[in-house]
Parts: structure tokens; C-alpha cells; sequence
């Protein structure tokens, strides 16, 4: 699979810029500038960039609690994200929404489902409303294994279903919702095994690999674009935080969390890079102190 | 004038909005074919096609949800949801998503979404088929909730609804949209703006602010008090629950110095709980008794005739009310 230097360029660096985005509002939130609570994004950086990467301005995107990554990726600007979080006027909704509500219709952020599984049949909606004006534009719904197992996760993909809508809808397995593993939630090895039930394909990635990721939704977005209806995709990540800042999260094994973060998507990305002569070393230094400084600024 | 039922006046008002804007377009069960439960859309399906008249499988969730995202990205949706009692499967899109997400995003989105749903009782439909919820949904900032009386104040109340950028529920009585009288409605368009009341009959002796089916029986108790005791009541029918017409009511009530708030619904967390409370603020000095409220007891609505009769609030609940207060 041949993907441009440019393209190849922009996955590394939005990864970079979400983990140092993501690592500066832990920081604020541990010095008590961030009112309520965040859901940082580290570890799953390269769901969010594999599969926006394939998506336009235009196109639609359906954001979760922990949605950081994802408004990045689709161009959200730190700087506003940043003002939000700390409930200024600056912020993305004036500051009347905080973390968890952030929206900008202009780039296609549909906002972030506050309450889990309720973005599913919104993003659904979004889908319809493309179909129905004729556009191509394509949704991109994220999801949690916690919103998998709602009945909005069955209403609304069922729906997107027997209307062919043009929507993706990913389902970002980290295994935990909150502190419920899915080992006991989830009577399915895969939720997309699920994907059956709705006669819509399934597809299972490693969601620490951002080229896999990226060539999933890839087909996923393209079938969507040529009215071929609607995708699930489960990409398998990690959390390496709580579930929110301030959960110790000592319902998870060490091990695993270990096991886990031996996989990082950026730095086996990175490797995969330096490989293939793509970027040198300092070029990627230099982006990370690009990422580093402009979260600085924000 | 020309006289339409309840029902036409759904259907008229749905079909003139389609033919006047492209992006409206209607989402629910049962809404091609079959025209609706009464057929009250009938023929729109066909006019307009299944692109425009969507029938869904049965998911209010996603019906609901799916039509916050096609209102937020351009389109107008009107999400018929049969009966008000099925709202309870779609209450996070109604009371977290869709009344919410403007305020959320800094005023930043349109939400043009209008739910239409039957209300009331009266049809022998028993509990999950016969509740009045405008109290429950009234304590959800962000939601107009319109409540009309008649074929005619249905049909301009509709449309204005649809046109209107915010989420509107919409209840049509079930009684009236059965068996309801007909009313005068002219062939040319006319719109009803919300948070208008109107005085169905002008009194002086005592006011009773009535809903829906309640109207016409407010007017019966009327015209047997005039008649038996010479007592004059103000009718007054708020037509839109939010917004709440106040200054209508506390202009009659310094009238008549009385009041009598007269609806269907279960009286503890109603609609007429808080007319009596914002007029007990703003207009104590104009009473001389007592607020009353005559609604229907804090029960599930019971089946069958002889019960469900007893539940609804009627004329000589009125009456022996108004009579305690004069």
C-alpha cells in the first residue's frame, strides 16, 4: 500500500501533537486549572489518526468523553480546545461546555457524546442528512467498548443499516469501561463480531498500529463514499491513564498496563519511519518539539 | 368558512411546510403508507415520497437521535413519535442531546427539530397509552412544548413550529384528534406564534386557565354556571406550555380575582402547578381566595370506562371546585 510522504508525515505529527496536547492537560488538571474532569487519549492516539486521516473538512465526525484526539486529528485548534477546557470565552463554545462538549460545525466536529452511546444515532442522522442532500460526505462515528454494548449502539447502527447510510463507526476497544473489563461485559471475543447481526462488514484491527488502522478505514470510508453503506470497525487500544484524570485505575493489572504501553503506537510508528527513510531522526525530534511548544502556546 | 377536524389540520399543516421547504421532512413509524395512526398524513407519503415521508423500524432512540443529526447538519426534521408515553425509550435524546447541545456549544448549532406525539386520555388506552408529560418535560430548559384545543389553533401552532429553530414537542389530544369537534380554518396559510394565549371565553367572576380537552369542558362548566348561578367564568387557553403566556392570565386574574388552573394531568409536577405558583408570586394582591388546581390524582391512568371516566377531570369537578372558592 502506497501512502504519500506528505500523509505518512501528518499521522506522525498528529500523533505527536495529541500525546503532548493530551500530556499538557494532565499537567493543568494536576495544578487544578481545568475545572470537572478530562479523559486523556495516550495510548490510542493511532485510532484517531489512521482513520481521519482518509477524511476531508466536510466530512463528519461523532466524538466521544474522551475526544481530545479525535477533534486534533479533524483540525480542531489546541488554542481553542485549551480556552474551552478552562471554561473561557475563547474556548470552542464560548466556554459554556468544558471537555467534553466540544463542537465546531465548520470543520465537522458534531461534538462529543457526553452520555455513552448517545453519539451513535446522531452520527447515524448526520449520515441521512448526506444522503438526503446528495453530498459524498462521510461520517466517522467513535465509540467506546462501553457504548458497544447500549441499545443506541443496535438502534443506530441497525438504522444506518437498512438505509445504507454512509457511515463509519469505529469502536475504540481499550478494554475497560471505567473500571468493567470487557472480559466480563462482552460475550463476543470482538465487537465486531456484531457487525452480523446488522449484515454490514466487521472488521478488527490493532488499533497501536496506525497503518493498519489506516488502511481499515481506508475501504471502510471508501465504501461509505460510493453509497455502499455503513462499516464497523473495532480497533484493539489501550488507555495507559484512568479512565478519567485522578482514577488511580488499580482495578488493571500493572502487567498489563505494561504489556500495553510496550506497544505504543508513536514510537513503533516512528521506528517504522526511521525505517523507511521517511523521516530522519532529527526531523522527528523536531516535531515533537514543534508538538511540545505549540501546546506550550495553547 | 370551511370547517376542518384536529386530524386534517395535522396533515394540512405537514403537507403546506413540505411544499414550502425542501428540507423539511418527516421521520417516524407508520408515516409512509399507512398515513399515520388515523391517517392523518395520508397522502404525503405518496405526494412527497419515501425520501422525504421515512418510515424507521421500531428504535424512538434512533429515530430521535437521527433526527438531532440531521437537524444539525441542515435538514428539518419532524420525528413522529405516535404517543407521548413512548418518549420514555427516547428521554436522553429529549432531555440530554437535543434540548442541550446549543447551550453546550456556545449557541453555535441549530437544533430545527419538531416531535410530534398523541397526549391524553379519554380512549380507554389505559397507563402506558394515556399520560400527560407537558409537566415533566416543562422542567427540561431548553424545550418549547405546544398543547392546542382545537383544529385551528393545531394547524398554526404546527406550523409555526416547524419553522421555529429550537426542539418543539408538539402533542395533539388523542380525544380530539379521534372525536374532537371540527373548527373553522381558512383555505389561505396563518401561523399562531407561541407564548399567546388566547381568551376562549371572556368572564369576570372567576378564572380557569385550561389544556387540550380541558378547554371545551372549562367552556361546558361555563355556560352551566352562567346559566344556574349567574357566575361568569374567563377561559383562557395558554396554547403553548412554554413558552407560558403569563401576563394573559395575570391580567384576567386581576380581573376576576380568582383562579382555577384546570388540566389532564396528574397534579403533582404538572403545568398547572406552576401557573399557581408564578401567579401566587405575581399576582397576590389581585386574589381574593385561594389558587385552586383540578387535575387528575397522582395515579396511573386505569382502563376501562367506568374508571377511567372517574380519573379524568371534568365539568363537575369544576364546578364544585369553583363553587368552594366563590
Amino acid at each position: 500500500m502506497a501512502i504519500e510522504k506528505e500523509k505518512l508525515n501528518w499521522m506522525f505529527r498528529t500523533m505527536v501533537r495529541i500525546r503532548r496536547f493530551e500530556e499538557r492537560v494532565v499537567r493543568e488538571f494536576a495544578d487544578g486549572n481545568i475545572p470537572g474532569s478530562v479523559h486523556v487519549y495516550i495510548g490510542e492516539e493511532a485510532v484517531a489518526t489512521g482513520a481521519i486521516a482518509h477524511l476531508k473538512k466536510e466530512d463528519y465526525i461523532m466524538s466521544t468523553h474522551r475526544g481530545h484526539g479525535h477533534l486534533i486529528a479533524k483540525g480542531g485548534e489546541p488554542n481553542k480546545m485549551m480556552a474551552e477546557m478552562f471554561a473561557k470565552k475563547t474556548g470552542y463554545c464560548l466556554g459554556k461546555g468544558g471537555s467534553m462538549h466540544i463542537a465546531s460545525l465548520d470543520i465537522g466536529i458534531l461534538g462529543a457524546a457526553g452520555i455513552v452511546g448517545s453519539g451513535i444515532p446522531i452520527a447515524t442522522g448526520a449520515g441521512l442528512s448526506a444522503k438526503m442532500r446528495g453530498t459524498d460526505q462521510v461520517t466517522i462515528c467513535f465509540f467506546g467498548d462501553g457504548a458497544s454494548n447500549t441499545g443506541r449502539f443496535h438502534e443506530g447502527i441497525n438504522l444506518a443499516s437498512v438505509w445504507s447510510l454512509p457511515v463509519v463507526f469505529i469502536c475504540e476497544n481499550n478494554l475497560w469501561a471505567v473500571s468493567v473489563p470487557t472480559t466480563t461485559s462482552l460475550n463476543v471475543a470482538n465487537v465486531a463480531d456484531r457487525a452480523a447481526g446488522y449484515g454490514i462488514p466487521g472488521v478488527v484491527v490493532d488499533g497501536m498500529d496506525v497503518l493498519a488502522v489506516y488502511e481499515a478505514a481506508g475501504e471502510a470510508v471508501a465504501r461509505a463514499r460510493n453509497g455502499q453503506g455503513p462499516t464497523l470497525i473495532e480497533a484493539k487500544t489501550y488507555r495507559y491513564r484512568g479512565h478519567f484524570e485522578g482514577d488511580s485505575g488499580t482495578y488493571r493489572p500493572q502487567e498489563e498496563i505494561d504489556r500495553w504501553m510496550k506497544k505504543d503506537p508513536i514510537a513503533q510508528y516512528r521506528k517504522k519511519l526511521l525505517e523507511m527513510k521517511v523521516l530522519t531522526k532529527k526531523q522527528a525530534e523536531d516535531i515533537d518539539k514543534e508538538a511540545i511548544a505549540e501546546m506550550e502556546e495553547a | 368558512m370551511r370547517e376542518i377536524y384536529f386530524r386534517q389540520a395535522i396533515g394540512e399543516a405537514l403537507d403546506e411546510e413540505m411544499a414550502r421547504d425542501p428540507t423539511v421532512f418527516i421521520i417516524g413509524e407508520d408515516v409512509g403508507p399507512m398515513g399515520g395512526l388515523m391517517g392523518e398524513i395520508g397522502g404525503l407519503y405518496q405526494k412527497y415520497g419515501i425520501d422525504r415521508v421515512r418510515d424507521t423500524p421500531l428504535s424512538e432512540a434512533a429515530i430521535l437521535g437521527a433526527s438531532i443529526g440531521a437537524a444539525i447538519t441542515g435538514l428539518r426534521p419532524i420525528a413522529r413519535m405516535r404517543f407521548a408515553d413512548f418518549l420514555g425509550v427516547a428521554w436522553d435524546e429529549i432531555m440530554n442531546q437535543m434540548t442541550k447541545m446549543k447551550y453546550m456549544f456556545g449557541g453555535k448549532i441549530k437544533m430545527p427539530l419538531t416531535m410530534d406525539a398523541l397526549t391524553g386520555a379519554g380512549r380507554r388506552s389505559a397507563a402506558q397509552h394515556s399520560q400527560s408529560i407537558e409537566g415533566m418535560m416543562m422542567s427540561i430548559p431548553g424545550l418549547k412544548i405546544v398543547l392546542p384545543s382545537n383544529a385551528y389553533d393545531a394547524k398554526g401552532l404546527l406550523k409555526t413550529a416547524i419553522r421555529d429553530d429550537n426542539p418543539v414537542m408538539f402533542f395533539e389530544h388523542k380525544y380530539l384528534m379521534w372525536s374532537g369537534p371540527k373548527s373553522e380554518a381558512p383555505e389561505e396559510e396563518y401561523l399562531i406564534p407561541f407564548g399567546q394565549a388566547e381568551i376562549k371565553r371572556e368572564g369576570s367572576d372567576v378564572t380557569v386557565v385550561a389544556t387540550a380537552a380541558m378547554v371545551t369542558r372549562a367552556l361546558n362548566a361555563a355556560e352551566t354556571l352562567q346559566k344556574e348561578k349567574n357566575v361568569s367564568l374567563e377561559v383562557i387557553d395558554p396554547r403553548t406550555i412554554v413558552p407560558f403566556d403569563k401576563e394573559t392570565v395575570l391580567k384576567s386574574v386581576a380581573k376576576t380575582g380568582r383562579l382555577v388552573v384546570f388540566t389532564e394531568e396528574c397534579q403533582t409536577g404538572s403545568f398547572a402547578g406552576q401557573v399557581a405558583a408564578i401567579v401566587a408570586d405575581e399576582g397576590f394582591d389581585y386574589l381574593d381566595a385561594p389558587i385552586k388546581r383540578v387535575n387528575a390524582p397522582d395515579t396511573p391512568v386505569p382502563y376501562g370506562i367506568v374508571l377511567e371516566d372517574y380519573w379524568i377531570p371534568n365539568e363537575a369537578k369544576l364546578i364544585k371546585t369553583i363553587n368552594e372558592i366563590l
